[in-house]
């Protein structure tokens, strides 16, 4: 009883922080919502018209979204991971990065599971993936299988988030014991994760460009880029707008397991270039189509090689251990390896894949104005709940916001102070 | 030219009826072939009913005997360039030359074909007579490899089978090439 | 508690929630619609009401009396399907054959067969094919023609990807779609290395006159939109003994239809005597469907 009640002021105490915020606060929290409302208006149209309203067609039945959804699988699993080198390390602040991180994994499976929503024909039918009611077609079906790990990682994190942040509210010591446990089977979950969505391609006979046996592990390498990237980013604006602090060395640690996998991913790259180029067979025009372009098709080619310069840039900054423990330097190699890594992802990974189509015909796919409304609206909601999460999270962490003795402390509010109220 | 295209038209429409008189007289288009004919093709065992053939297209120059009667034309069995109605009607472009009309129609009785034994046979069974040259067809027409089938899948549920003058004409025998239907649409447009 | 009572109670908690979704597009779907099991575990007389109401629905929309089959597998027959590709002269008489007779959406148009037109000499590449040539006349020198339907795997890579079982293989052999369960994800368009899978991106327009009103449950019923369809070798007439339409329409008889369990069938003297070969057989998806050159 007394639990349940703790939990109402937490709760209570958690809007009292989202609602209020300064000027910057409320800036980025009204763009976004003005976003969310686009994308929402974007969904009833294309839920009324039906997927028509995309630029998906027979040819090219999955795009913009599933891309998206692909990337975010990578951010998702690649966030929770930073928690290894934390420990390895010994880093201070690992509460802090374990939370953030499992935050993020939060956000980004939530965004996740939106797009895969916003894809299908027919959303309101869900229930006919819960066995009992519906069928969940395993161990057949990837996609199945990928119903399971997302919603099993999205319940771990959230657990575990929930679990940290409300004993520290109630000035309880969370249990080592749980607490750490959950924490390390959600790292293997992690990397099961983005495993499943990557076989959820590579498991497509139909589909030679992703019927790959590296395919996996481009997946993980990649998230291990892109997912620090983000995460790196966001420290740092959290460090600015909070009073969130990570050790430079941290920074700077990350900063060199991101270069071995940037060198790493680049590795995968060129394998499967060279298999594809060198071989020759009819297997190859996928790879064409996506680098040189295929007769008059050529749309994705520009796309497709600045991904790819990216890449190599954010690689070439990250090897000079000078120019990676500048922030600078350190900000623009994070953006152009985060960019490099969602262009050959999502866009890079899922277009290809389906052009030319199994019958070799060639739609250029470009996602539609409406496609990309709803999932901007997706995306701003992902940052929304991260933005308010980490508002409800920091002062927690720093001991600002909790209930002792009968009474609940508020963080100041207003002003600059450790629930981000700039 | 109007005249004359309604004229050719009502004989095409009137060529059935024609031949269905011929039916009692002269049996160029009975009913059901394996009744009457159950052991013209043992080997085949589709089980099914013939499929009769269509005389050519053409004014009513049924049956052959009614012009070619030797009371009244003597047999010519020489080679030689065909004047009208032959010329124009269903002119021969079989057999790249090699043919000639006497090759398959009897000479003595015009409306039966004989085959290379000799043997007269009724038009329903010129499926034998193709099957001379064409050996490898035939098999695979009997086999079902080859020609088409109608109506039930099933043996013997009304399966029937389209004998080689359905498709094909016999005194020209290739496929003219026939206007496609249009194509589909492309998904550039489909919005 | 009745698993029935269960069912129901849990249904109709989620009801709330996926309502905010339905209202949207899916406004033509009905309560019983929502909650229909899987053809596969439906009750005799529950599904004799619903083909009842299903088939009312239809007669008051397109004004001709309907009826819907739910007839099964014939015993002892594995339907095939062989096609001679030196005969095809690409007319596409089978491709409208089969948009007639099966109620494909006329717009957005689809098509379960796609006629391939191809250069004698590339041989078979897709790559270098055309679907869309426009000709006077066909054949078209120097070329010819590959039609691709559903290949009716053995093993058949859109079953294996499906996550709710909306899509299975009859013991007859043809993999058949269940519009009602279909849940839009598209797993097994991708999964399809034939082309074979469409999808109904808007609600298709199916004029009243256009309407065959002699339907199959698991075949040529109208579709809703957000659903997945595809060749069901036009199974309200195969398991009535007739013919697929498209192989009544060849006018060249290059469509051979049968049973695969028949010994003397027409299909069997084919793949004992001809070359035959099925489309991407390295993928090992044991196709019923066979191309030979006769």
């Amino acid at each position: 009883m007394q639990t349940v009640r703790l939990f109402g002021h937490w709760i209570h105490g958690s809007i009292r922080i989202i609602l209020h915020g300064g000027i910057l606060y409320w800036c980025w929290t009204l763009l976004l919502l003005a976003l969310v409302g686009m994308g929402g208006v974007s969904y009833a149209h294309q839920l009324q018209e039906g997927l028509i309203t995309t630029s998906m067609r027979d040819q090219v039945s999955w795009g913009f979204y599933i891309g998206n959804f692909t990337f975010l699988v990578g951010v998702a699993a690649a966030a929770v991971t930073l928690v290894v080198p934390a420990y390895i390390y010994g880093w201070k602040p690992i509460k802090e990065i374990v939370v953030y991180g499992e935050m993020m994994a939060v956000t980004a499976i939530t965004c996740c599971a939106l797009f895969v929503v916003v894809d299908i024909g027919h959303p309101e039918r869900f229930w006919h993936l819960i066995p009992g009611p519906g069928i969940l077609n395993v161990p057949s079906s990837l996609l199945g299988w990928d119903v399971i790990a997302l919603n099993s990682y999205l319940l771990l994190n959230f657990v575990i988030v929930t679990y940290l942040l409300f004993n520290l509210f109630r000035r309880h010591h969370p249990n080592q014991k749980i607490y750490m446990t959950l924490v390390w089977i959600s790292i293997p979950a992690a990397i099961a994760i983005h495993t499943v969505t990557a076989f959820l391609y590579s498991g497509l006979v139909a589909r030679p460009f992703w019927n790959s046996a590296i395919l996996a592990p481009r997946f993980i390498v990649s998230a291990f880029c892109s997912g620090p990237a983000l995460m790196l980013v966001i420290m740092q604006l959290m460090q600015r707008f909070t009073t969130f602090h990570i050790r430079r060395e941290a920074i700077w640690k990350i900063a060199e397991l991101m270069t071995y996998f940037m060198g790493f991913n680049l590795f995968l790259l060129c394998a499967e270039v060279f298999k594809d180029y060198y071989s020759d067979t009819g297997h190859l025009v996928h790879m064409r189509y996506m680098f040189n372009g295929v007769g008059d098709h050529d749309a994705i080619v520009p796309w497709m090689w600045s991904a790819v310069s990216c890449s190599v840039i954010a690689f070439l900054i990250f090897l000079s251990r000078k120019r990676r423990e500048n922030l600078l330097w350190l900000n623009l190699g994070c953006t152009l390896v985060f960019f490099g890594v969602y262009l050959e992802k999502s866009m890079g990974m899922v277009i290809p894949g389906m052009t030319p189509d199994t019958l070799g015909e060639i739609y250029e796919y470009v996602p539609s104005w409406n496609e990309i409304r709803v999932s901007l609206g997706i995306l701003a909601l992902g940052a929304l709940i991260y933005t308010w999460m980490v508002r409800i999270a920091t002062p927690i962490l720093h001991d600002e916001f909790h209930f002792d003795d009968g009474k609940a402390t508020h963080p100041p509010l207003g002003t600059k102070s450790r629930a981000g109220g700039t | 030219m109007k005249p004359l295209r309604t004229l050719l038209l009502a004989a095409l429409c009137a060529l059935p009826l024609a031949c269905r008189e011929h039916v009692e007289s002269k049996s160029y288009f009975g009913s059901a072939f394996p009744e009457r004919h159950p052991t013209s093709y043992p080997e085949m065992s589709a089980n099914a009913v013939l499929r009769q053939a269509p005389p050519f297209e053409g004014e009513d120059i049924f049956p052959c005997s009614e012009c070619h009667d030797p009371d009244f034309m003597e047999v010519d069995p020489t080679h030689r360039e065909l004047e009208d109605p032959h010329d124009t009607l269903d002119p021969l472009r079989h057999g790249a030359g090699r043919l000639w009309c006497l090759d398959c129609h009897d000479a003595e009785d015009r409306d039966m074909l004989h085959l290379a034994s000799g043997r007269t046979i009724p038009f329903e069974e010129a499926p034998l007579l193709c099957g001379q040259c064409h050996g490898e067809k035939y098999r695979d027409w009997l086999g079902g490899a080859h020609g088409k089938r109608t109506g039930h899948w099933q043996q013997g549920q009304g399966k029937e089978v389209w004998v080689c003058a359905n498709c094909h004409r016999a005194h020209a025998p290739q496929f003219k090439p026939i206007q496609p239907k249009p194509a589909p649409k492309r998904p550039e447009v489909t919005r | 508690m009745s698993p029935e009572v269960s069912r129901r109670e849990f249904l109709c908690t989620v009801a709330g929630c996926a309502a905010a979704a339905a209202v949207g597009g899916c406004s033509d779907i009905t309560h019983t619609d929502f909650f229909r099991k899987r053809f596969r575990e439906l009750e005799p007389d529950e599904l004799k009401d619903i083909i009842a109401d299903l088939e009312a629905r239809q007669t008051a929309k397109y004004g001709k009396q309907t009826t819907i089959s739910t007839k099964g597998p014939l015993p002892g027959v594995e339907y095939g399907y062989a096609l001679d590709v030196s005969r095809c002269v690409g007319c596409r008489r089978c491709e409208y054959a089969c948009f007639d007779e099966n109620n494909q959406g006329h717009d957005p148009e689809i098509h379960w067969i796609r006629v391939l037109e191809m250069e004698q000499k590339l041989g078979i590449n897709f790559e270098e094919s055309d679907p869309y040539y426009e000709a006077e006349e066909v054949p078209e020198p120097g070329h010819f023609y590959l039609p691709v339907a559903c290949q009716h795997c053995r093993n058949a890579p859109c079953v294996k990807s499906c996550p709710v079982g909306a899509t299975w293989e009859e013991e007859d052999g043809i993999v058949v779609v269940d519009y009602d369960w279909c849940i839009g994800c598209r797993c097994c368009v991708a999964a399809c290395p034939y082309g074979a899978r469409h999808f109904n991106w808007a609600e298709p327009k199916l004029p009243a006159e256009a309407q065959n009103p002699n339907q199959h449950y698991l075949g040529n019923r109208p579709r809703p939109k957000g659903v997945v369809e595809k060749c069901t070798f036009c199974i309200h007439r195969v398991r009535e003994g007739q013919y697929p339409a498209c192989m009544e329409a060849c006018p060249v008889g290059a469509r051979t239809f049968g049973n695969l369990l028949d010994p003397n069938g027409e299909l069997r003297y084919i793949l004992e005597n001809k070359k035959v070969f099925v489309l991407k057989s390295e993928l090992n998806t044991k196709p019923r469907f066979y191309y030979y050159y006769g």
